[in-house]
Parts: C-alpha cells; structure tokens; sequence
C-alpha cells in the first residue's frame, strides 16, 4: 500500500484519494446546509395558501407530499394549483387561493383519495370536518355590516350556513336606531373554504381565511375557565357560592335581568303604595275627613 | 488544432443516417412521447396519464411511483398508500430489468437539457472542465437520503430539477428554467457531463438500482473495433466502456457491466463498424464459452 495505490493500477496515491474524498464530502456537505437551510426558510406557507382538504399540518405536509399534483388533477373545479420554484408556496406543492378560487366543498372530496401518500389525510371522509384553514373578519372599519349596512353576503354564501358564521344583532349607536348584522366566524364549525373571502363585495376582502395556525389565538395550558369546570364537576371548586346580599328597603329587590330595581309591591297591581293615577294622589285624604 | 470530425461521421457514411441514428431517434421519441402523454390531459383533455414523475396514474389504473422520492418521503416518516407502494414495486422490476439509468436516457427531460449542453459543447470546442469526481453524485445520494431524516422534509424536491423540469412542463415551469438554465451553462463552462455524469442523485439511484440490471451493451463484435474512440467520444459515461472494449486480453468479458451505463444505445449507433449490440448481462458467459470453445479449433488451424 504505502501510499502508492499501485495495487489497483489507478494511480491515485493515498494523500490524492483522501484529498479527492474530502473535496467531495465538503462540496456536498456545504450543499447539504445550503438546502437544509433553504428548506427552512422555504416552508413558511404564506398566509393567502390554503392547504387542500385532509392537509396534514404544514410540517408534517412537507415531509409527505411527494408533489405529484394528482389531487390537482381529481379537482373538479380545478382551484388548487402547484407551488412553481419563485412562489412564495414551496414548489410542486398543492394550494388555492381563497380570494379567486375558494374551495367548493365537494361531498365525495375527490382531492384526498387522490393522494398516494397520505399528505391529504385518507380519514377524513366528511368535508365539514375538513379544516383547511379559518375565516377571520380582519377589518371592521370597511366592513360594511360594521357601518350599519345590510349586506350578510359571507354568512348567507357559507356551506355551514348559521354555524360556520352567525350573525350577532348589535345596537347601531351612531344611527340610534337601527340594528348592527355582525357577522361572526366560528372556529368549531368554519373549514376554511374561503366562499365567505370569495364572496365578500369589497374591492379588498374584509374577511380572510388564513391558515388555522395564523387566525387562532390559544390559551395558556394552565388555563381553566371557572364555569366549565364547575359545571364538570357540579360545584364551585374555590369557594362555595354565597348569595350576595344587597341593603335594600323593605319591599325592594334588585334583578339585572329584570332591569335593576324592582319594587316588590309594584308586582302586584292591587297593593300600589303609590297609584298611577295622579288623581289619587290630589284627592288622598279627602274620603278620611 | 485539426479538430477532429464529429463522431459518428463515419457510421453515418457506411451504414446511412437512419442506422447511425436509430437508437437515438428511439430514445427523443420516448423523452418526448412520455412528456406527450402527460400533457395529452391538460392540453387536449385526453387523460391517459395523470400526475408527473414522481407518481402518476395511467388510465385510472396503473400507478407508477419514482422509488427515489417515495423513499426521501418515508424516511421522512410517511407511510404511503397501496397503490403508491405497488407503483414502486412495477418500476423497481421494471428498471431492475432494463436498467436503471435507462431512466436517465429515456425518461428523464433533464437528458435534453445535458444532451443539448454537450452538443454545445462540442461545437465549441470546449476541453476544460473541472474535475468533479463521478462518485461525487453518491454522496448527493446520501445527502437527499439522509436530509428527510433530519428534517422530517424532502427537501431535495426543493431544488430536484429532475422533477422540476417534467412538473413544470406539465403543471407549469415558474422560475425552475433558472435551474435548467444553471445546468446547462455548468455541463458547457464548468464540467464536462457534469450534472448527469457527477452530480445528479436521481442517475445515481437509479445506478443502484440497476446494478444488476439483464439489459446491457455488449461489445459484441470487439475484435472488430478500429480504434476510431467514436463511442468514447459520444458516451455520456465513457468510464464504462472501456473494460468490455479493452478488456478481451484481460479475460473481461464484452458486457458493459457498469451500472452507470444509461443503456442510451449511442455507442452502437455511432460505430461504423458494429462492434456493440443490446444483449443480456449473461452475454458474458455465453461468449466466454465460445471464446474457449473457438480456441482450440482456432490453435489446431
């Protein structure tokens, strides 16, 4: 051996093989840490993609989708599009985008059986358990509802009609009178279809959909809301609920619901300390003399 | 500098350009008959083939899937459906019997890119090139392998322009001509067959795979051979001629046995004077036993 790699007749001498390895093994290297650092960078999905139906979460998605595009071909509405290398989207990756194609819904999703890898989740087979993203109302100020206009287009074009979005009747303070039709998403319920962004009359959607992990806040993990677990566990868990008691005149209670102050007597019509008809009260005393 | 004519000149003379031509003639029908059927669907509406490279479906029956990208995605940690698997299980056969890196010849569209850039190349005259080793492309092997393992992402389909190039012709190119681009101009200027010859894991995969593939070139008609280095000069792999041409003295038989053999069948056009065939890995034996069997009859003449 000693170094003068006769043996196989390449002349190639150990000091060469081993610099030759080495050159190799760092140009891939730093092509390997190139990429790795690429692909981080590159698998932020930006907030206007929309994952198929059945997307495993994004992370996850990355690793299974082998980008062959046939749940772009099984669309029969041909919404979802490839990724191509420039977009923001990592390439050859499935996507639509809400504003100008919004996911219709299909009952049979042929998108997921298309899939041969399970990136689009085979267990899901109903589509209003689907949650490709969620619809958030990000801008009162141009909402129409929000200035006192009829116009309810998102809740009436979304497929989980009344339970996806509601409307939340509020008071029109500037107009004094009217009514306020706030239209209001639920994350129980919405898929993230994206009609409602589709829909939506403004110049600039006034409801977006965003990916989930974009639209919904999360509480602390220690967190617990106080009338969920007493109704759990049928009781108070701190201290036991004592009856406020307020210092009020005899015959007087006090009920929010009921509007505040109740005279107890007012109740029943018959015993009016004071009667209504101020003819009554001028003439009181006069049947006594 | 006299340059030398353009290999296959001769072959072209003796045997007319048809038959100088033939396997090369075969090998863009069947680049751009595969690339044809996939765009049947999106241009005509004629689905015979959905999908692109990395699996397609044909005919709503036939599911084939690239081995090398199913692969990055299960060590990601993916476990893919039936007919993933079985679309793995028909091209791993199917190559292991004709040759794996008749992918890279026959298939794959990155083949123009490199075929044009050494055409170009040549008409330029270009002899220098950097000197990236061959076994370059297996450590990249290891490299996309071992990249999902880390990262849970296959990431080399980031950048793959295997994929890129077919899926963008299909479902559109975006910027991945940059890539192409980048290619060709580094197969010219950089190094010579450097992406398909050194770089590329695909081909690489693909070697391995067909490393005992029954479809070889067999130098059939060695003793034949004129020394006119046509096919060496041609060949996208040219290492792996060598010890089936040169070998007869050495006891080495005449099949190209080198996995990076792309089975592109341009040695056996460009050589006047027919020395190689298509034959079958086991060629070898066969002319083995002729050779001894001829021999004493050749020692009593």
């Amino acid at each position: 051996m000693a170094g003068s790699g006769k043996g196989k007749g390449r002349g190639v001498n150990r000091r060469q093989f081993v610099g030759n390895l080495l050159r190799t093994a760092c140009g891939v290297g730093l092509m390997g840490m190139g990429l790795g650092m690429y692909s981080r960078q590159a698998s932020s999905l930006p907030a206007m993609a929309i994952r198929p139906p059945g997307a495993l979460p994004e992370e996850e998605f990355l690793g299974a989708c082998i980008r062959c595009g046939l749940c772009v071909r099984d669309c029969p509405y041909d919404i979802l599009k490839l990724g191509q290398l420039g977009d923001e989207v990592v390439a050859g990756t499935p996507y639509f985008t809400a504003r100008t194609g919004p996911c219709e819904m299909c009952e049979d999703i042929p998108c997921i059986p298309a899939c041969p890898t399970n990136a689009l989740d085979h267990e899901l087979t109903d589509i209003n358990e689907s949650r490709m993203g969620l619809a958030v109302v990000v801008d009162q100020e141009t909402c129409i509802a929000f200035l006192g206009l009829r116009c309810e287009v998102c809740f009436n074009v979304c497929p989980i009609r009344g339970d996806a979005i509601t409307l939340d009747y509020q008071h029109n303070t500037r107009s004094g009178k009217h009514a306020l039709f706030i239209p209001v998403v639920h994350s129980d319920a919405c898929t993230g279809c994206g009609l409602c962004e589709k829909a939506c009359i403004l110049d600039e959607a006034a409801i977006k959909v965003f990916p989930t992990h974009l639209a919904k806040g999360e509480l602390g993990k220690h967190y617990r809301i106080g009338w969920e677990e007493k109704e759990k566990s049928g009781k108070s868990l701190v201290t036991p609920d004592a009856e406020h008691q307020y210092n009020l005149p005899e015959g007087v209670r006090y009920d929010l619901q009921g509007k505040g102050l109740i005279i107890e007597s007012e109740e029943d019509k018959s015993e009016l300390p004071v009667s209504s008809n101020p003819l009554d009260v001028l003439n009181r005393g006069f049947g006594e003399q | 500098m006299a340059r030398k004519p353009r290999p296959g000149k001769e072959a072209t003379r003796t045997k007319g350009f048809l038959r100088a031509h033939k396997w090369l003639i075969l090998r863009r029908l069947s680049q751009f008959g595969i690339l044809g059927l996939f765009l049947l669907g999106p241009l005509a509406g004629i689905w015979v083939v959905k999908g692109n490279l990395a699996y397609s479906e044909t005919l709503e029956v036939l599911p084939l899937t690239d081995p090398h990208v199913l692969l990055q995605a299960v060590l990601a940690g993916v476990v893919p459906h039936l007919d993933a698997l079985i679309g793995v299980a028909i091209v791993v056969v199917v190559y292991m019997i004709i040759g794996g890196r008749v992918f890279c010849s026959w298939v794959c569209p990155v083949n123009l890119v490199t075929d044009l850039a050494c055409c170009t190349r040549r008409a330029l005259d270009i002899r220098s090139s950097t000197l990236i080793s061959r076994n370059s492309r297996y450590w990249m092997l290891g490299l996309t392998l071992v990249l999902p393992l880390v990262t849970g992402s296959i990431v080399w389909e980031l950048v793959n322009p295997v994929s890129m190039m077919f899926r963008g012709i299909v479902f559109g190119l975006g910027m991945a001509w940059v890539i192409l681009l980048g290619i060709f101009l580094f197969d010219i200027f950089v190094s010579k067959e450097g992406w398909c010859g050194r770089v590329c894991p695909v081909g690489a995969f693909y070697s391995l795979l067909g490393s005992k593939s029954l479809v070889r070139v067999v130098a059939e008609d060695r003793d034949k051979c004129d020394d006119c280095m046509d096919c060496f000069e041609v060949c996208p792999e040219e290492q792996v001629i060598r010890p089936a041409l040169k070998g007869a003295d050495k006891g080495i038989g005449p099949v190209i046995l080198s996995s990076n053999c792309t089975n592109c069948g341009r040695c056996i056009d460009v050589c006047a004077e027919d020395v190689f065939h298509f034959g079958s890995r086991f060629a070898n034996e066969k002319s083995i036993a002729a050779e001894t069997k001829e021999r004493p009859f050749v020692d009593a003449a």
